[in-house]
């Protein structure tokens, strides 16, 4: 067969071999002038052809005048030119926008994304370049349909929360996150390290099966390429950090004269019988914020032979916090490596490795009596050393300053993963890939708590110095092996067949300690080994945790002529977690695409390039429940016996034997279309996704059963039923005007419902505290959104007496105070009048993306807007004395004066009850990052020696608007049930920042 | 041909040694390496039922609440605290104004249930070893068992009942047991503690057979049958190693926990340091912390929530030169002139504070937070108190007046300082009964029994807001109402 071949060439040549034949040579750029090493260049009809090196050139030897010859490279629109004669040629590759032939990551396997017949949403490194993330997971805010990114938090490290498609379970609502192959974590790599993200939204993510109810998350790290030479880049940035937003507060005349106004009001003394010199006072909240640095330096080599890739790469980020920068900061360092090696023909060996370091330090947040509730409640009169010593604000309330010196803990965190892969193709079209990816993280972390005395009855107060240390480790391998089997029966019918197993384990251990009297009360000093105190209480501790799942999957994939296209998938999963009965259960789903451009009528059509219409349907699980099966002794049995402590055992958590995982029954339409020379694009999504079997932790169930122990608790129950229906859009245009200028915009819309449809047994699951000793006011509930806020709608101020006495608070209230809806029309104000206040859950969220290009100029702009929820204003502290917010001064102080904000009183009042006067429309529009930036023009950078200098600038958060008062309307906890109570969330920094990038 | 058939070989070779590896399988799950060790395959040891005898005592710790509720229930005192809304469920409670929607008496059900849960456990598998003083460990099982029900009995009257662990399920189709049956058990646990334990604890705290006397004997007499209570009550007296104090002051201070007097005692100690998320969790005296004087500065005492604050009408009551009127009853005013102490004001001041249970000066061992960690003993059953139940018995089951004055003027002697009979009551019949009354509220004064006094002796009426009929029993918590779904009914006009 070869031998024949051979035969016909030679005569080929032989034949032409009398034609004129010249030596070709060229340069292949992006649009932008920078060179594309690596992009093929083939004669056609021949079997000629090379790639370019790495400063996009590139040679062709004895080429025939008169022949074409064609210019190719992934992402770009294939370019053919007619050889006419030997001078050097210039070849600009135009970026293929529609980007159909982009090979997306799907899980065991890739596909065209033409021919993805899933909801996938891609985000690459460019996202990852203009927006600066500290964090992966910021990459993903606003860049992507259906993807929800929230912070419980703006301190450094504060970590990120990732919704895909809504909040489905009240328990873990987090992506299953696949890096190259392993179960990781997106905060431990370095976001310039990846080259893409595929999120799998649909029920294409069946073939993740148990772990794949809240969408997968895969991430594809950057590679070398194949006969590059040496890159190497750097990118790095500093700037400054400054809060978004401070709280409009009482000055110290406006607070002493509203605090003379409320003791009045109840007959006691005037607090301040004198304001005059009272002035503005202390404002806290300038005490606590300040001005921080930020820095980030990234550094990377790539390149590759023919049979070998290499990319190496190494940052450090350095970030200090708004508030106190020497108690709040973040340092994290990254190597990556990432290794491809041709063993022979058939074998492919790829090995990566990512370590990882972060240090951290941290103040309390989002609780009551945090420094920056604190800062707010503390009163404007102090002076800033001053300790409010007679308990003056109550208990909880102390000076954030004292607050935050004596603030001391330290947390590192080290972790090494990679993977190692093989892969077999032993035949065209079969292919085994094998491959393992670990990962092993360990941290430790101590916190010191000195004495302090910050007043009379001060719950912080601490007499006795402390120092507690905890280290632990945290392993997992995932261990998977695979075959895809590709052929094409006849001429139009594709097959592709996936079948394999996995392998993960998950496990990890643990160990605490607490030691006493730190010498010299110090930091310094700071070490159990050095706290000689002896204490009568255990004070160490320690965990061993493991989990496995192990699991079979199949995929099967046809498509006829590449316009109908239908995939299956199953997967069988075994997990650990669940008692033996209950272990084993199967995931499946099917997909399926029918590409409409493709057909006749379309096929020629000049506006519609694209159009693909899809479907799929199928079922996840989500892996949550470990142990639930089971009571282990983990209840608190301590009891005092001879003088001394005494711990003895107890059962824990009420056990569930038929605990099983959640499902989920996910449900997808969606619609791809490109017009317009491919300008325009346009993917639509609908969906309904059932989740099922609700893993309901702490379920109420009577006290009898002795849930309420010490260290005992309610069991797990598999007992509600939640709906998210919903509808994304995404709309990306691009335009070139001229050579010289660009624009592009990208915009996604997320509208979700959800729905609670059921909750089994007697009474609804509820969380969320609000104020103290009042019931939680979050409630998951049918028919409504899960952890909808309960309480009382209020129905303005009471004016006067009369209107008191008509009203079903008569005896209650006074005039000044809230008038509280008697819903059930009873004519008392019981618990049974609380009502739905709202949610935390938005209806709709949206991304827009702006790109201009001018010459060497670049500009962009990233916005992110969240609409139709609302937060809970619950850093106000439900004490008489504490400073309030400015709002108060528009308080009620007699007939007509405000229907809205209720009088001031030390008198008992049900104005602090949860009632909508605390619930804020939270809705906002943040931009999130404006940027410009001026790249050195060819000729500069050519006698520089080098392929790009960038220079630029950008703002982060430059501004949020809202109405809501809080720090931070984009917070939450991400809790399902109890999400959305600011307690004075740490609000998002605004950063200014320049920095450069450069290639050599 | 046959290189194709030789590849093929070769793949599937791959393949089998690739996926053969993986081969474990479902095997691979049942190999997780953690704790084997859970609540059923426990108890193959002495220290295993020791260690779960512990846990069963550690609910002792959360009847705080029952002491403190039952002080704000009856008219010794007022709610207090920070404000009108500060632990609403005590104020409704103070106010005789609770409804079946309360989270405070739905903790005190939790927990007093918590503790019957942990003496099941043991009960469950009394029998799964034997050792030596299996018996004793069995019989303070058996008494803690019945502490816990007989609170469960005071508060809501018939209760679903179990001698092994209730299970899911079992409140949809357990019915409340009558009182009765609750007191049978009682009763029946009662004895096997006094048949199996003797007056000398082997650790200070854990229940003795004088305990155990005691309690059958305030059993009986909350049933009336004033002839067990004698017998039980009188073989205390007389066997039992137990005495009056003779420094009543002494007795509420750090030196007089654990004394002669002292018939059980719940233990408490402020070395471990507790949160508002588990109340029930802490070491220390929830009740004491929330007692004390808000923001005090000054000798003796901290600070604290100024819940539970005494009313001039209870400071009254004790006649001047009753030595225990300012040992019960602090007055912060004159305290603070006479001291130079500083304090500040909460909801409802009276101007008195219950000093038997407000925090002292902290030790240098104490740990935050320190308003839930005060290491003061509540002293559970006190043999003043069984002195003056056994008066009562006697008295009110027409035994014998004449024991029922011995007894009583006791009590009087060492509350106003004499030996001679200058206090000593001699009234006979009825009078008597008032005077034994009287006597109880004096002594007990802030020590929680008050409330289940009154009811018991038909005079709830004299509580502000008491409906007799209504206000006897507390209501069952709605949640447990709508758990039973049905099987249980609600406590009368609630």
């Amino acid at each position: 067969m070869r031998h024949t071949l051979f035969k016909i060439l030679t005569l080929f040549f032989i034949a032409y071999s009398s034609a004129q034949e010249i030596d070709v040579s060229g340069n292949v750029q992006d649009e932008t002038g920078f060179p594309i090493p690596g992009a093929n260049v083939i004669v056609n009809g021949t079997s000629k052809g090379t790639t370019t090196d790495f400063d996009g050139n590139f040679t062709l030897e004895e080429v025939e005048i008169g022949s074409t010859i064609s210019i190719s490279y992934i992402g770009y629109i294939t370019k053919e030119i007619i050889i006419s004669d030997n001078s050097e040629l210039t070849i600009q590759l135009q970026e293929d926008l529609a980007q159909l032939d982009e090979v997306v990551v799907i899980g065991y396997g890739s596909q065209k994304k033409k021919d993805v017949t899933g909801a996938v949403a891609i985000v690459d490194s460019k996202t990852i370049e203009d927006l600066k993330p500290v964090d992966a997971a910021q990459a993903l805010q606003g860049t992507s349909a259906g993807v929800a990114v929230t912070a419980p938090s703006g301190s450094p490290g504060g970590g990120f929360n990732i919704l895909i498609r809504g909040v489905s379970s009240n328990r873990d609502n987090g992506p299953l996150v696949i890096i190259d192959g392993y179960k990781g974590d997106l905060n431990t790599i370095n976001p310039s390290d990846i080259e893409s993200f595929s999120i799998l939204k649909d029920a294409q993510a069946a073939i993740y099966g148990i772990e794949g109810a809240n969408g997968v998350v895969l991430v594809t790290t950057k590679s070398g390429k194949k006969n590059a030479a040496l890159k190497i880049s750097y990118n790095g940035f500093t700037g400054v950090q400054q809060t978004s937003r401070k709280l409009p507060y009482l000055n110290a005349t406006e607070y002493a004269l509203i605090l003379n106004e409320s003791h009045a009001a109840n007959g006691e003394d005037l607090p301040f019988p004198d304001v005059s010199g009272l002035g503005v006072g202390i404002n806290w909240q300038d005490e606590v914020f300040g001005t921080a640095p930020i820095m980030n330096h990234n550094l990377s080599a790539s390149g590759g032979g023919e049979k070998s890739t290499y990319y190496v790469g190494a940052s450090y980020v350095d970030q200090e916090g708004i508030v106190a920068p020497e108690k709040s900061n973040f340092r994290r360092a990254n190597v990556k490596i990432k290794l491809g090696f041709d063993i022979g023909e058939k074998l492919k060996f790829t090995t990566s490795a990512n370590y990882f370091n972060s240090n951290r330090q941290s103040i309390g947040e989002n609780a009551l009596g945090t420094p920056l509730f604190n800062a707010l409640n503390y009163a404007p009169t102090y002076s800033l050393d001053q300790e409010d010593e007679t308990g003056f604000l109550g208990n909880e309330v102390i000076n954030p300053l004292s607050q935050l010196a004596n603030t001391y803990n330290d947390y590192t965190g080290n972790a090494i993963e990679g993977t190692f892969q093989l892969v077999y193709t032993p035949l065209e079209g079969l292919s085994f890939t094998s491959r393992i990816g670990i990962r092993s993280f360990n941290d430790k972390g101590k916190t010191f708590a000195p004495i302090v005395e910050y007043g009379s009855g001060k719950v912080f107060n601490n007499p006795r110095s402390s120092v507690n240390q905890y280290r632990n480790t945290y392993n997992s391998y995932t261990w998977e092996t695979f075959a895809n089997y590709k052929r094409t029966l006849g001429e139009n019918h594709n097959t592709e067949f996936t079948f394999g197993t996995s392998t993960i384990r998950d496990w990890s251990d643990g160990l605490n300690g607490t030691g006493f009297d730190v010498p010299n009360n110090s930091w310094e000093f700071a070490e159990i080994d050095l706290a000689d105190g002896i204490n009568e209480t255990k004070n160490t501790g320690s965990y061993v945790r493991d989990s496995r799942l192990s699991s079979y999957f199949g995929r099967v994939q046809y498509d006829y002529k590449g316009k109908y296209l239908l995939s299956a998938m199953i997967r069988r999963d075994g997990s650990s977690d669940f008692s033996p009965e209950n272990r084993i259960d199967y995931f499946s789903s099917v997909t399926a695409g029918w590409k409409i451009s493709d057909e006749a009528f379309l096929e020629d059509s000049n506006t519609i390039n694209f159009l693909k219409l899809r479907g799929s349907y199928g079922t996840l699980g989500n892996n949550e429940g470990a142990d639930l099966y089971r009571s282990l002794l983990s209840g608190e049995a301590t009891y005092v016996l001879d003088g001394a402590i005494t711990n003895g055992r107890a059962s824990g958590r009420i056990p569930n034997p038929d605990a099983q995982w959640e499902t989920a029954k996910k449900f997808d339409v969606g619609l791809d279309l490109n017009m317009f020379d491919n300008k325009l694009t346009f993917v639509a999504d609908y969906f309904i996704e059932d989740r099922e079997d609700l893993l309901i932790g702490a379920f109420p169930v009577s006290g009898i059963l002795g849930g309420f122990a010490p260290g005992a608790g309610l069991p797990t129950v598999n007992a509600g039923t939640t709906r998210n229906t919903g509808i994304e859009l995404a709309v990306g245009y691009k335009h070139q005007f001229s050579d010289d200028a660009s624009f592009g915009i990208n915009y996604n819309v997320t509208k979700i419902e959800g729905e609670v449809l059921e909750v089994r047994g007697g009474i609804p699951p509820r969380g969320g505290n609000f104020s103290v000793g009042q019931p939680f006011i979050a409630i998951m509930e049918p028919g409504q959104p899960i952890g909808y806020f309960l309480g009382y709608k209020t129905d303005g101020l009471f004016q006067n007496q009369a209107e008191v006495d008509a009203s079903a608070q008569a005896g209650n209230a006074a005039p000044g105070d809230i008038r509280f809806v008697d819903v059930d029309n009873d004519g008392e104000i019981t618990d049974d009048d609380r009502t739905y206040l709202g949610k935390p859950q938005p209806d709709y969220i949206m991304g827009l993306n702006l790109s201009f290009d001018y010459k060497n100029w670049d500009f962009g702009a990233y916005m992110y807007a969240e609409l139709g929820k609302e937060t809970v204003r619950n850093y106000e502290r439900d004490q008489s004395n504490v400073n309030r917010l400015k709002l108060y001064l528009n308080r009620w102080t007699g007939e007509g004066t405000s229907n809205s904000v209720p009088r001031v009183t030390n008198g008992g009042t049900t104005n602090r009850l949860f009632s909508d006067f605390y619930v804020e429309d939270s809705s906002f529009l943040r931009i999130q990052n404006i940027q410009l930036g001026y790249s050195l023009s060819d000729e500069v950078i050519e006698k520089l020696g080098i392929h790009k200098l960038r220079l630029y600038t950008l703002i982060n958060n430059p501004f949020t608007f809202t109405k809501y008062n809080g720090y931070d309307p984009a917070a939450t906890n991400g809790a399902a049930i109890g999400g959305g109570i600011d307690y004075g969330f740490y609000p998002v920094a605004r950063q200014f920042i320049i920095g450069l990038n450069l290639s050599i | 041909m046959k290189t194709y058939i030789n590849k093929i070989t070769k793949a599937l070779l791959v393949t089998l040694v690739a996926f053969g590896a993986h081969s474990c399988g479902d095997a691979y799950l049942e190999d997780v390496q953690v704790y084997t060790i859970d609540s059923e395959n426990y108890f193959n040891s002495e220290s295993d039922y020791y260690d779960a005898l512990v846990g069963a005592y550690d609910l002792l710790q959360a009847t705080y609440l029952n002491a403190i509720l039952g002080e704000i229930a009856s008219d010794n005192t007022l709610c207090g605290g920070e404000s009108a809304t500060d632990v609403i469920g005590w104020q409704q409670i103070d106010d005789m104004i609770h409804t079946p929607v309360n989270d405070n008496l739905r903790d005190l059900w939790n927990w007093m249930y918590a503790g019957v849960s942990r003496t099941n456990f043991i009960m469950e598998f009394q029998d799964k070893i034997d050792f030596d003083g299996r018996e004793a460990i069995i019989a303070e099982t058996r008494f803690l068992r019945a502490y816990y029900y007989f609170e469960l009995v005071k508060w809501f009257g018939p209760i679903p009942l179990k001698e092994s662990r209730f299970e899911i399920g079992d409140e949809t189709s357990i019915p409340r047991s009558p009182v009765s049956a609750v007191y049978a058990l009682i009763e029946a646990d009662l004895q096997y503690a006094i048949n199996n334990l003797t007056y000398m604890a082997p650790q200070v705290g854990r229940a003795t057979k004088g305990s155990a006397q005691a309690l059958l004997g305030k059993a009986y007499l909350y049933q009336e049958k004033y002839g067990e209570a004698t017998a039980v009550l009188d073989n205390l007296i007389n066997n039992g190693p137990y005495d009056l104090v003779e420094d009543y002051d002494m007795l509420w201070e750090a030196e007089g926990e654990n004394s002669v007097e002292s018939i059980f005692e719940v233990q408490y100690t402020d070395v471990e340091g507790a949160g508002f998320d588990c109340l029930q969790c802490s070491e220390g005296n929830v009740a004491v912390g929330f007692s004390g004087i808000r923001n005090y500065t000054g000798p003796l005492f901290s600070s604290g929530f100024s819940f539970n604050v005494p009313t001039q009408e209870s400071y009254d009551a004790f006649e001047d030169s009753d030595l225990r009127k300012d040992i019960a009853i602090l007055d912060i005013d004159a305290w603070a002139a006479q001291e130079g102490a500083t304090f500040s004001t909460g909801y409802e001041h009276t101007g008195f504070f219950n000093r038997k249970y407000i925090p002292r000066k902290r030790s240098s061992e104490a740990a935050g937070d320190l308003n839930l960690t005060n290491p003061a003993n509540y002293r559970a059953i006190r043999f003043a108190d069984v002195l003056l139940l056994a008066a009562e018995a006697y008295n009110r089951g027409g035994i014998d007046d004449t024991k029922a004055q011995e007894y009583l003027n006791r009590v009087r002697r060492r509350a106003y300082g004499v030996d001679d009979d200058s206090v000593d009551s001699g009234n006979t019949g009825s009078n008597l009964t008032a005077d034994i009354a009287r006597e109880r509220r004096l002594e007990l004064m802030g020590e929680g029994h008050r409330f289940f006094d009154l009811v018991r002796t038909g005079e709830g009426s004299r509580i502000p807001g008491f409906q007799e009929g209504k206000h006897n029993l507390f209501p069952i918590p709605i949640e447990e109402i709508q758990f039973a779904n049905g099987n249980w009914e609600q406590n009368p006009n609630y």
